[in-house]
């Protein structure tokens, strides 16, 4: 079994900063901001994001953005990543931003991936811009002995997020593209049942768009391994006030709750999410439809 | 007391109620305040209006519950709550142990709705008023909305003003055809005092897909898009009822938007969607004032409420 830190666990203070832009890269659609972040580094965990404050007219609300790497540095000079996708006003600011300007960031916000106590089997799944986390994860799961397999999906080549840093460190990656531009032809779920049954996976973490968490969630459920899930959900505040983020949950006694992605999230056991609720159907029975294979007793674990 | 912040005398009263500041929470942008104690001293705000509590737990409503609009957002949320049972045993003993002034938010469908939780408030030491929402935007049907009718209104915050053992506040809307009128009606119905306003009745549509952006189609809007028609909405009723307490609540950002209402007549002002953004907001709007007031010769923050004139007057 594999611990499950995060449910008690107390999140750490955030703290409000104003960032350095250190640095920016640009990748296909996407733009990775590197922010001097002092303290904020330093007691961040992966599955965690900032609320950054944007400059654009009439925009009021801040961006919910969700850590892609953290390096603590001494005396507060840790730096956090963010990757910036292509959609909204505010994502069009932020990938603009210079080298050198300032951000005003809350955070880390949230409740992270649960780490495994135990040495265990990661699978790390991610879809589209979603899949940002997954570096972060990887690098803290990997240098603590868990075997970590990535598999990350997107519409297209060029809209996939993945960096060699993170291959560099996990047992294996797998691409997936909707339109076979790289990697298999298909989507994530496509390739999780031959990942699961050669790493002999202990535990899924999935970061992406609802409907792919969806279908990861039963997936991993018919595989009978636990997933953790990053849920995205419109958020005003990202504090835990709003109550505008909420998911439905399914608590101890069987009841449905609406719990807020922001505070009681965005990391979620994915068996308890009631995704047919959020009108995801067509992603659970596409899976439910699968035909997977029987491997006859117990995955074996390839060398 | 008060350590007046920047020099200038914080202080206020608000039906009855002393305030060490006039900042404080709006409800529904503040929870019960527990979220919030990673970043501001609960207990030293102003006071902390809580999320309307009503007399049985409520999921609120499906998702998308929000957009942002320009200067703005909507929201509909649908009183998402544990009910008033689980809020007393929960939240209540936490803000007495934080030394909060507390004014509990209270709604419902029906007058014997607000008045089962009313009377659940009654004798609970640490609630120090009650805010009667009557004015929410986003319940079943258009007709709920007391805050729309002065006699409806009057109706219900006579039943609540009858069973509360602390001042009552009247939270009303902008929606209604005379908001002037139905601040009267509740005035000679009972309530010690008015929040002004709610969030205003919006909608937005997305172009491409034709789909209406919240699930509940229609939500209230809050934000500096409304923070005019609030100050005017305070302008206006505290002229016709000069004697008549206000908290004045719409799109308040900076020290200057603080000040806007309280000159407007407001003696006390809530941040709301603001404190979104900044979550400092209550700490940092209260030491702001203290040094703005200083800075433009005023010792106290009574010096300025209702002080407005006509731009003629010049």
């Amino acid at each position: 079994m594999t611990g499950d830190a995060a449910q008690d666990g107390a999140a750490p203070m955030p703290l409000r900063v104003d960032a350095e832009v250190v640095a920016r890269r640009r990748a296909g659609p996407y733009t990775t901001l590197v922010l001097a972040a002092p303290g904020i580094a330093e007691r961040s965990s992966p599955g965690q994001f900032l609320e950054v404050a944007v400059d654009v007219p009439a925009a009021l609300l801040r961006r919910p953005l969700s850590i892609a790497r953290a390096e603590a540095g001494d005396g507060g000079l840790g730096t956090v990543e963010l990757v910036v996708g292509p959609d909204g006003v505010g994502s069009a600011w932020l990938a603009e931003v210079r080298t050198g300007a300032r951000l005003d960031v809350v955070g880390p916000l949230g409740r992270p991936f649960p780490i495994p106590q135990r040495t265990a089997s990661c699978l790390l799944v991610g879809g589209g811009y979603g899949a940002a986390p997954l570096h972060y994860l990887t690098e803290v799961l990997a240098p603590l002995g868990h075997r970590v397999d990535l598999i990350v999906g997107a519409s297209t080549e060029e809209t996939l997020l993945h960096s060699l840093e993170a291959k560099r460190l996990a047992h294996s990656l797998q691409l997936t593209t909707d339109d076979g531009s790289a990697g298999l032809r298909g989507r994530v779920t496509d390739a999780m049942e031959e990942v699961v049954a050669r790493a002999g996976t202990d535990v899924i973490y999935a970061c992406g768009p609802n409907a792919m968490l969806a279908a990861v969630s039963v997936l991993g459920g018919r595989l009978g391994v636990p997933v953790r899930v990053a849920l995205e959900e419109r958020m005003a505040c990202g504090l835990g006030i709003c109550f505008t983020c909420v998911i439905p949950v399914r608590d101890r006694h069987d009841e449905v709750q609406m719990r807020r992605s922001c505070i009681d999230g965005p990391v979620m056991d994915g068996s308890r999410v009631e995704w047919r609720r959020m009108g995801l159907d067509a992603a659970i029975d596409a899976v439910e439809a699968m035909t997977l294979p029987d491997r006859g007793g117990p995955a074996e674990v390839d060398a | 007391m008060t350590a007046p912040s920047g020099g200038a005398e914080l202080a206020t009263t608000v039906a009855g109620l002393r305030l060490d500041n006039p900042i404080v929470t709006a409800s529904g942008c503040f929870a019960s305040g527990r979220e919030m104690e990673r970043f501001v001293d609960v207990g030293s705000i102003g006071a902390v209006v809580v999320k309307s509590v009503t007399k049985a737990p409520r999921k609120g409503l499906p998702t998308p519950r929000m957009v942002e609009t320009p200067s703005g957002m909507l929201n509909a949320i649908g009183l998402q709550n544990p009910g008033v049972d689980a809020w007393l045993e929960d939240d209540l003993p936490w803000l007495v142990a934080r030394g909060a002034t507390t004014v509990v938010s209270i709604a419902g469908d029906t007058v014997e709705d607000f008045v089962h939780v009313a009377r659940r408030l009654r004798g609970m030491a640490g609630v120090d008023a009650i805010e009667v929402n009557l004015s929410c935007p986003n319940v079943e049907h258009r007709g709920l909305v007391f805050a729309l009718d002065p006699q409806a209104s009057a109706e219900l915050i006579r039943a609540v003003a009858r069973v509360a053992d602390v001042p009552v506040l009247a939270k009303l809307s902008a929606d209604a055809s005379d908001v002037v009128a139905v601040a009267r009606e509740v005035v000679s119905a009972g309530a010690d005092g008015l929040t002004l306003i709610n969030t205003i009745l919006g909608m937005a549509i997305d172009p491409v897909t034709g789909r209406a952006e919240l699930a509940n189609t229609y939500g209230g809007l809050s934000g500096p898009a409304i923070r005019p028609v609030a100050v005017r909405v305070v302008h206006q009723v505290h002229a016709a009822l000069p004697e008549v307490p206000i908290v004045g609540c719409g799109g308040v950002r900076s020290v200057e938007d603080v000040v806007q209402f309280l000159r407007a007549g407001a003696s006390a002002v809530a941040v709301g969607t603001g404190g979104f953004v900044d979550p400092y907001a209550t700490e940092t709007l209260r030491d702001g004032l203290g040094a703005w007031l200083t800075e433009h010769g005023h010792r106290s923050v009574q010096d300025i409420i209702g002080q407005v004139t006509s731009a003629k007057d010049g």
